[in-house]
């Protein structure tokens, strides 16, 4: 089976086979993956703004329309905002499309959408992206309490999660003003992102958790780092909290510090993440024994997600089945792009991702992108998939010999009925179409 | 289709990645000087030229076309008479009026020097103009652009997106393509996608839904397409429509390729009526949109279509046809002397390897008729550098008006 498993390594641990790299990878695909985790993501292109330097602009631009509302002004800005987000998703997705340890980039899409932070709130819209380079990016092969302290402490999610207005009722300015707690932060931290829904905790652990991190905020143009993490200790709550049974006496920003390493060593989030990580990388519904495996070496290690990713590739119901998971509208995007070696200009990939319902970082909710199948099929969504793999194929510059593409691309898995209509395609681009769309292509 | 602006074009380059000419779009179409115009019509996937462009008077006609066979003149969906042999197909309705003012021509039995039944390879060497197989990656009507460069640079045009491979070449072009989102796919995409979902327990289920959703049904496909963005027979016309503005511009490109799929009619093709009838009729409003649009500029514009290869004669087992040779070309404009088919009858007699209408007129002829007597293009440059390999056939005279 080391075709299999080389299918798989290039596929469901990578995005895609490009031409040679199935027979690059079939000596030892778990030794690829793994090689691959020796290191830390690389950094995306060194040209992308800071969040801080977004959300600073956007401070600016928000106080110079209270002073002076500017029609040309603001529509600039959005220009401007619009223009980053075009240049994020090029960056983001040409370097799954070209980077020779491309599971590391599919770990920063699996991370980035647990912790997600979406557009669908707009004012996040400038820095939705930065948020995954600057807080996911650096700790895909780290550990998982610091991607999490990173996550909850970076700007966008404070923002997206509403904790930047979060005012603790006894604080000096909750006392000041009628305004009060957002739990927002605290419930995702602990439904989402550490416990998951069913991890034991109560709103009373949710409510303390909010508490505690009262004053967790963004610095303003005139304050230290603006438009970076900036703790208020006006607007922190005073007092002891208890949460999940264990008392934090009050600490002023350090409480949050702690309670987040808390959840990161807790059991629960073990598990919590050790099966979203053998749903991704295994099958929708995966074995309860590999996720127990994974969630054993995520406590003995202390969440070190490199043993931990490496531990997912030691499951040898990983390797068992190939084509196990639908590609998502997204993967699917960059597959095709691998495959080919044609990455379509931002604005057509987004325009493309938005028609397949799969904008980047615009999840429906906190809870990120669906993982399963049963998510992604609808009539409506695969006549959609269709339409894009037509319209991608026909932007091709230069449509490769489909046959020679589709063999290339899955070795000896295609059936031969898929290659024969291939072989029969009234047209290259018809032929490259039928390989992106057929239903081997459709999965990883 | 709203008018075309300037931006919109301008804009469309930028996206379409012929950005060679994004720094001097107004420098290059401005240096056009003539007022002649060539367009391009590849008809990808083998149009089925006996259905076309029937040759109802041939002896063997209605015994090896069999269910195919159109009815004569006048009947229920018959064919319209062109001369005293040949009638158009009834779908073609629309170009009709081009043959009687003598705006459009047929060349018929119309082939390349190669034998091939390959879509890819036949349509490689369509538009390298070779006569074999090679690596090499321009094509024939980049290599005639690099003539017309010398001095009178006349921008070519892609028309609906990539530049397809007969425009592919050194001297830099440009692709336009309607604005707006995702192209509903064609309903021959989705008629060979359909077998591959259907033993997919996931997928076949939601694909059969969402077609069932179009109003496609597994015995009409082709029908129901509704209009807007597609590939389907519908979509050509608004396409064609906008290239003809395009080219109607003052400072507009000279030369203008367009395609148009669905001919690979293997299943059903239909005689009068059916899926080859709606594709026929969507290519003749298309051409008919076009000439529209271009206004006084039609006086002074050929527009040529070509396929890969025709089809066989006679009917398969699924009430198609199947990959064949020789095919008919349609030549229209107000530089062409219509009203006519050019060329020479091969008959139905005797096919080629039984089954196919046999090569009369190396379709490089008409081609070379065009650069020479259209753009005014040098016999000699064009033997050299345009159709290397088909020195020795001689451009198709009489179908330029002088």
């Amino acid at each position: 089976m080391p075709d299999t498993a080389a299918l798989i390594a290039a596929t469901r641990l990578g995005f895609a086979a490009r031409p040679g790299d199935l027979a690059d990878l079939s000596r030892d695909p778990r030794g690829w993956a793994l090689a691959q985790l020796a290191r830390p993501a690389p950094p995306l292109s060194a040209a992308l703004p800071s969040a801080a330097s977004m959300i600073v602009a956007e401070f600016e631009m928000r106080r110079d329309q209270r002073a002076r509302p500017d029609e040309a002004a603001k529509r600039q800005f959005n220009e401007r905002v619009q223009a980053v987000y075009l240049a994020e998703i090029g960056a983001r997705v040409g370097a799954a499309v070209g980077s020779p340890m491309p599971l590391l980039e599919r770990l920063c899409h699996f991370w980035s959408n647990h912790f997600t932070v979406s557009i669908q709130r707009p004012a996040v819209r400038g820095f939705a992206a930065a948020f995954e380079r600057e807080a996911i990016r650096p700790h895909v092969t780290g550990r998982f309490a610091d991607m999490l302290l990173a996550a909850a402490r970076h700007p966008a999610m404070l923002l997206y999660l509403d904790n930047a207005v979060s005012i603790g009722p006894d604080s000096p300015v909750g006392r000041r003003r009628d305004k009060g707690l957002n739990e927002n932060l605290g419930r995702e931290l602990l439904e989402l992102h550490t416990l998951g829904v069913d991890g034991g905790y109560s709103q009373r652990d949710v409510e303390a958790l909010a508490r505690i991190l009262t004053g967790w905020s963004v610095a303003r143009p005139q304050e230290p780092s603006p438009g970076g993490f900036f703790f208020r200790p006006m607007v922190h709550e005073p007092g002891a909290k208890m949460l999940l049974g264990r008392s934090f006496p009050e600490a002023g920003y350090g409480e949050g510090e702690a309670a987040l390493r808390m959840l990161a060593a807790h059991p629960a989030t073990a598990r919590h993440v050790a099966r979203k990580l053998a749903r991704h990388f295994i099958a929708d519904d995966p074995p309860p024994d590999s996720v127990e495996r994974i969630a054993r070496v995520f406590r003995d290690t202390g969440g070190d997600l490199r043993r931990v990713s490496a531990a997912v590739l030691g499951e040898d119901a990983l390797w068992r089945t190939p084509f196990a998971k639908l590609r998502m509208p997204g993967e699917m995007v960059i597959a095709a792009c691998r495959v080919t070696g044609f990455t379509p200009p931002p604005p057509m990939l987004v325009g493309g991702l938005r028609q397949l319902d799969q904008l980047p970082f615009a999840a429906p909710s906190p809870a990120g992108w669906p993982d399963t199948a049963a998510d992604w099929v609808s009539p409506e969504a695969v006549l959609r998939r269709a339409d894009w793999c037509q319209s991608f194929a026909q932007r091709l510059p230069e449509p490769p010999d489909p046959v020679e593409l589709a063999q290339a691309s899955f070795g000896a898995a295609l059936s031969e009925e898929t290659l024969q209509a291939i072989r029969r395609a009234p047209s290259r681009r018809l032929g490259v179409a039928l390989l992106l769309a057929s239903p081997h292509f459709q999965r990883r | 289709m709203p008018m075309l602006r300037r931006r919109d074009l301008v804009h469309l380059l930028a996206g379409s990645g012929a950005v060679a000419v994004l720094g001097l779009p107004g420098a290059v179409f401005a240096a056009a000087p003539g007022e002649r115009r060539l367009v391009v019509v590849l008809l990808r996937g083998a149009l089925d030229g006996l259905a076309a462009v029937a040759p109802l008077a041939d002896p063997h006609y209605a015994a090896t076309r069999g269910a195919l066979a159109l009815a004569p003149p006048g009947a229920p969906d018959g064919c319209l008479a062109l001369d005293a042999t040949f009638a158009l197909h009834p779908a073609l309705a629309p170009l009709s009026p081009y043959w009687q003012r003598g705006e459009l021509a047929v060349v018929h039995a119309a082939g390349n020097g190669y034998r091939t039944r390959s879509h890819f390879d036949a349509q490689d060497l369509m538009e390298t103009g070779l006569s074999a197989k090679t690596r090499t990656s321009d094509g024939w009507l980049n290599r005639a652009l690099a003539l017309l460069a010398r001095g009178e640079r006349r921008l070519g045009l892609a028309v609906g997106g990539a530049v397809p491979l007969i425009l592919r070449g050194p001297v830099p072009v440009a692709s336009w393509e309607p604005p707006g989102g995702l192209h509903q796919a064609s309903p021959e995409f989705l008629a060979a996608l359909a077998p591959l979902y259907r033993s997919d327990a996931l997928l076949g289920p939601a694909l059969a839904g969402g077609l069932k959703a179009q109003n496609f049904s597994a015995a009409v496909l082709g029908g129901g397409m509704a209009g807007g963005r597609g590939f389907g027979p519908k979509n050509f016309a608004p396409l064609a429509e906008a290239a003809g503005k395009l080219l109607a511009a003052e400072d507009g490109p000279r030369i203008a390729v367009l395609e148009m799929g669905g001919w690979d009619t293997h299943v059903n093709q239909g005689a009068g009526a059916g899926r080859l009838a709606q594709n026929l009729a969507g290519y003749a409003d298309g051409l008919d949109a076009l000439a529209k649009a271009m206004g006084p500029a039609w006086k002074t514009t050929a527009l040529v279509a070509v396929t890969e290869f025709g089809r066989t004669v006679a009917v398969n087992g699924n009430n198609g046809t199947d990959h064949g040779t020789a095919s008919a070309m349609l030549i229209l404009g107000g530089a062409i002397r219509g009203g006519r088919v050019h060329g020479d009858w091969p008959g139905l007699a005797r096919l080629q390897d039984d089954r196919d209408l046999r090569v009369a007129t190396d379709s490089r002829r008409v081609m070379k008729a065009l650069l020479r007597d259209h753009l005014g293009l040098d016999l000699g440059d064009i033997d050299r550098r345009v159709f290397p390999d088909a020195a020795g056939l001689k451009p198709l005279d009489g179908l330029v008006r002088a």
